[in-house]
């Protein structure tokens, strides 16, 4: 059996130590990167695929015709939507469900949606309590639309010249 | 023949045939929107114009006959040009609303954008908006995307045989539409949906509640006549959103009458009984299954043990299934009753003894197109069976048929009568007589001498020479008003003879799925296959004589039966009533005991025999309502509840492998030909002309909304000729009060100069007539007088 004269002296001449506190020494007096979460933030894409909204028009009628584009491309089926002559003759609604486990945030109903009603917000941050709140109904989503719709027209105006 | 080349390919093709035809038995694909194989040749809108060699221009395959040695390419770069500028010219006015158009996803006209369209427009002018008239309860209109292919126009004018939709002005000022602001009518109007190929004629009840791919497709077959027409049940999430004809040359084509596209309405009404129900104390309260069952059989129990079987009667509405009018019989006959029928519209048995199998229509239904003469007895074919009478029409236009009629109203049908024999229903007998009279005249017959002694009254001579001329390519058919005439079987007897006498078939056509309801032996003289057994009560006189208790499978006897008030009468006077129904009603509940829940048929699996003797099975399309089950499943639990033996099928496969039916054609000879006596007592008043209504005959229909809707329902009036009016001094009457034995009810009169004189029509299957019970004679007073 040999000696690794060459592994002796690294053991006991504490190189590798030395060569990571050179490391640690050098960041240390680095700029510093680390996004203090949830204190601080990252900024987002306006393309960034978070939470669903429905967006209304500016008098308030809502967008969605209930065309059902959405529920089709909809490679998760995380989309369910029934729909029915509302009483002025239009067809909407009555029904727009959207189950947040299903969905896989891939933006596809965004696309298919010929009025631009179905968005996907910004918003990444939210939770839930108990099992059924996984799915949020077209009051839900439109209250999300309400809340946050200047952001979502902001986005989608940083991002219209690129569609 | 001559031989043709497209795109390379040699194709051998009839004669006068058009390129279109050619191409599409070849399966070479040509676009196009006007051009349908079913309706006449336009060539309007210019989409199927391909290059023919030697020709100037392109040329359109609908309406460029075939020549010999033509060489045609369908997709040069000319064609392709001309079929793109088309396509163009098309778009101009079409809206972009395919996402909330109910046609998007199955539009012709949007699949045909895609192949031949361009990706934007270069239109920059006006475009043109049309307004969207009301048509009725059926279809909803959208005309600003009409492409004006009129196909709708010729639907009408050749296959429905009503003008009702046209296209009145010029070049960009057509409008497609009805001439005055009127409703479609017409009874067959939901094909018009079909042949829509854009999205201007939408069905209104489907409205705006599904896409067409996000439906699932189960074949089934109509219950509602006995056409037994090929129907496609769409559902969406278990629940039926609309139903489509599927093609079938031999029976339905490739159209739906509107009764059978639209009775699934009542498959999702409000009025479905969901929950067994049982009557405690007099308050009905909802119970779970094995409390239902178990009160049902108690119930049956008591009755047996107090007195016998015979005391219980089981009646069957025509449309269940063979399966459940072969268990129906099972039961019954299990407990030691031979009171089964279906036959709740007739009212005339005496000829059962000799009845054939079942009644049908001898040769195919295929051959109403090629009749050359056809009689109509007591029927309303427009109403009663759609489908034929549209293959009548052909059969008037293709083969100069002269169809006449011998009916107790003027029913207007799709065609010209070559004769039309209009009497009061007291004449209805002699009237056919006088028909045999002439044709035993002329053929050199003797007349049988029964027949000799009713007499004749009127002169049919154009019928009997149609009908001797046309020999076996004559048709005779005896609707259902006649199979429901007090007389009936006089009727049958002697329409046989003549079909006998001139070589006629005869059609005797069933009321719904009757055929099945014959051959499964729910009927009190014979069982399965027409074996004999002990004669029980027919329809007729269990509800004249009253059982002490009732099992009801679908069947709401007092509008079902043709005498509704002695129907209605016999229920309440009964001590049990079981009733097997889909829906819950306030007469039903007011008289059963208990409400068993069974699914319409969309829920139930089955099999349905058409009057040709053809044998169809229908599938589930949608999980039954609650805790509604099928009717075959719930008779064969009642029959182990009751202990009885042989109820332990598993499917329906296996009911049906327990039914005999190796006799399934058509033959409506009589055993023996003989005539029941005639009595018709004269009494006071005016005759009562009456027929079911098409949209009241049984409990589905009468829950469909839209169709109560239409014209064709128009609710329980009191029609009369304008001159017995005059006669009666009863001008400018809104309400009559209608007497009879039986009762006395007020409707509105109304002057319809179709009923002949000195005669009154009620129809049957309304509350308001409930009254009245059946046929007979009623008196007219103003209402509100003393009379």
């Amino acid at each position: 059996m040999s000696i690794d004269f060459k592994q002796l002296y690294k053991t006991f001449s504490l190189q590798e130590l030395r060569k990571g506190l050179g490391v640690t020494g050098k960041r240390f007096f680095n700029k510093k990167i680390t996004v203090m979460y949830p204190e601080e933030k990252t900024p987002k894409s306006p393309r960034f695929r978070g939470l669903h909204a429905l967006r209304r028009y500016p008098n308030g009628e809502e967008r969605c015709i209930a065309c059902k584009l959405c529920e089709a491309v909809c490679p998760a089926l995380a989309i369910t939507i029934d729909s029915e002559e509302r009483e002025d003759g239009q067809r909407r609604t009555t029904r727009y469900d959207i189950d947040l486990f299903k969905c896989i945030y891939c933006g596809f109903c965004e696309e298919a949606c010929p009025v631009d009603s179905i968005v996907l917000t910004d918003i990444h941050e939210f939770h839930m309590e108990s099992n059924g709140e996984r799915l949020i109904d077209k009051k839900g989503l439109l209250e999300l639309g309400d809340k946050y719709e200047e952001d979502i027209a902001e986005a989608r105006r940083q991002d219209a010249p690129y569609r | 023949m001559a031989t043709i080349e497209v795109d390379g390919q040699s194709l051998e093709v009839e004669d006068g045939k058009m390129l279109i035809e050619a191409t599409d038995a070849a399966g070479i694909y040509i676009p196009r929107f006007c051009y349908h194989e079913k309706l006449s040749v336009a060539a309007n809108c210019r989409m199927c114009l391909v290059e023919v060699e030697k020709a100037p221009k392109p040329l359109p395959a609908c309406a460029t006959p075939v020549m010999d040695g033509m060489v045609v390419k369908t997709s040069s770069e000319l064609a392709r040009e001309a079929q793109k500028g088309t396509m163009e010219f098309l778009l101009i006015n079409h809206p972009l609303d395919c996402p909330v158009c109910d046609q998007g996803g199955e539009c012709p006209l949007q699949d045909q954008a895609l192949g031949y369209g361009k990706d934007n427009s270069r239109y920059n002018e006006t475009k043109r908006v049309s307004p969207n008239p009301d048509i009725g309860p059926l279809i909803s209109t959208e005309m600003t995307r009409c492409i004006h292919c009129t196909r709708c126009v010729r639907f009408g004018e050749e296959v429905g045989g009503v003008m009702e939709m046209g296209a009145p002005g010029r070049g960009e000022t057509t409008r497609i539409g009805t001439f005055l602001s009127r409703s479609i009518d017409s009874e067959v109007s939901g094909n018009m949906i079909d042949l829509c190929p854009v999205g201007a004629l939408t069905s209104k009840p489907y409205r705006f509640s599904a896409r067409s791919w996000e439906l699932q497709n189960f074949d089934s077959i109509s219950p509602h006549d006995c056409v037994g027409t090929n129907i496609l049940v769409q559902t969406l999430r278990d629940e039926v959103e609309r139903v489509l004809p599927i093609e079938n040359e031999e029976i339905n084509e490739c159209w739906l009458a509107d009764r059978d596209r639209y009775s699934y309405e009542a498959v999702n009404s409000e009025a479905r009984l969901t929950k067994p129900m049982i009557k405690d104390g007099g308050v009905w309260k909802e119970v779970d299954w094995q409390v239902a069952l178990k009160h049902a059989v108690a119930g049956i129990k008591t009755v047996i043990e107090s007195s016998s079987a015979d005391d219980i009667g089981g009646l069957a509405v025509a449309s269940s299934t063979l399966e459940e009018f072969y268990l129906l019989q099972k039961l019954m006959r299990g407990m030691g009753s031979n009171n089964i029928d279906h036959r709740l519209q007739q009212s005339d048995f005496s000829d059962d003894d000799i009845a054939p199998l079942f009644p049908g229509l001898e040769g195919s239904i295929a051959n109403l197109n090629n009749v050359k003469a056809a009689l109509l007895i007591g029927a309303n074919l427009r109403k009663e069976q759609p489908l034929f009478s549209v293959r009548l029409r052909q059969a008037t236009i293709k083969n100069q048929a002269k169809v006449s009629a011998i009916t107790v109203m003027d029913y207007a049908q799709n065609y010209d009568f070559h004769e039309n024999t209009v009497v009061s229903p007291d004449d209805m007998v002699s009237a056919l007589v006088s028909l045999a009279a002439a044709v035993s005249a002329k053929v050199g017959v003797s007349l049988p001498v029964e027949l000799g002694e009713i007499g004749s009254t009127v002169a049919n001579e154009a019928t009997a020479d149609a009908l001797i001329e046309a020999k076996e390519e004559g048709v005779v058919l005896v609707g259902a008003i006649a199979q429901q005439h007090p007389a009936a079987s006089n009727l049958k007897a002697i329409s046989q003879w003549i079909a006998e006498q001139t070589g006629a078939k005869l059609g005797i056509l069933p009321p719904a799925n009757g055929a099945a309801g014959w051959l499964a032996g729910c009927l009190p003289h014979r069982s399965n296959n027409g074996d004999r057994t002990p004669t029980g009560m027919h329809a007729g006189d269990m509800l004249r004589q009253g059982m002490r208790a009732y099992i009801l499978l679908g069947t709401e006897p007092e509008l079902d039966a043709i005498n509704s008030n002695q129907a209605l009468r016999a229920m309440h006077n009964a001590e049990f009533v079981v009733q097997m129904s889909a829906f819950k009603s306030d007469a039903v509940m007011a008289y059963a005991d208990v409400l068993l829940p069974m699914t319409p048929f969309t829920e139930s699996a089955g099999t349905y025999i058409n009057c040709e003797g053809r044998m169809q099975r229908s599938n589930v399309a949608a999980t039954p309502k609650g805790e509604a089950r099928p009717a075959w499943k719930i008779l064969r639990v009642l029959g182990n509840f009751l202990e009885l033996d042989g109820f332990n099928q598993v499917t329906t496969d296996d009911v049906l492998a327990e039914i005999n039916t190796d006799n399934l054609v058509a033959n409506n000879r009589l055993a023996q030909w003989r005539l029941a006596p005639v009595s018709i007592a004269q009494k006071d008043g005016l005759p009562r002309v009456m027929d079911m209504p098409m949209y009241r005959g049984e409990a589905t229909l009468r829950h469909a909304n839209a169709l109560q809707l239409t014209a064709d329902n128009p609710g329980a009036q009191a029609r009369v000729h304008g001159s017995t009016v005059e006669q009666l001094s009863l001008q400018g009457t809104q309400m009559v009060s209608v007497v009879n034995g039986a009762g006395k009810v007020d409707l509105p009169l109304v002057i319809d100069n179709s009923v002949p004189e000195n005669c009154v029509y009620i129809p049957a299957g309304h509350n308001a007539s409930i009254q009245l019970g059946a046929h007979g004679r009623v008196t007219l007073t103003a209402a509100g007088e003393q009379s």
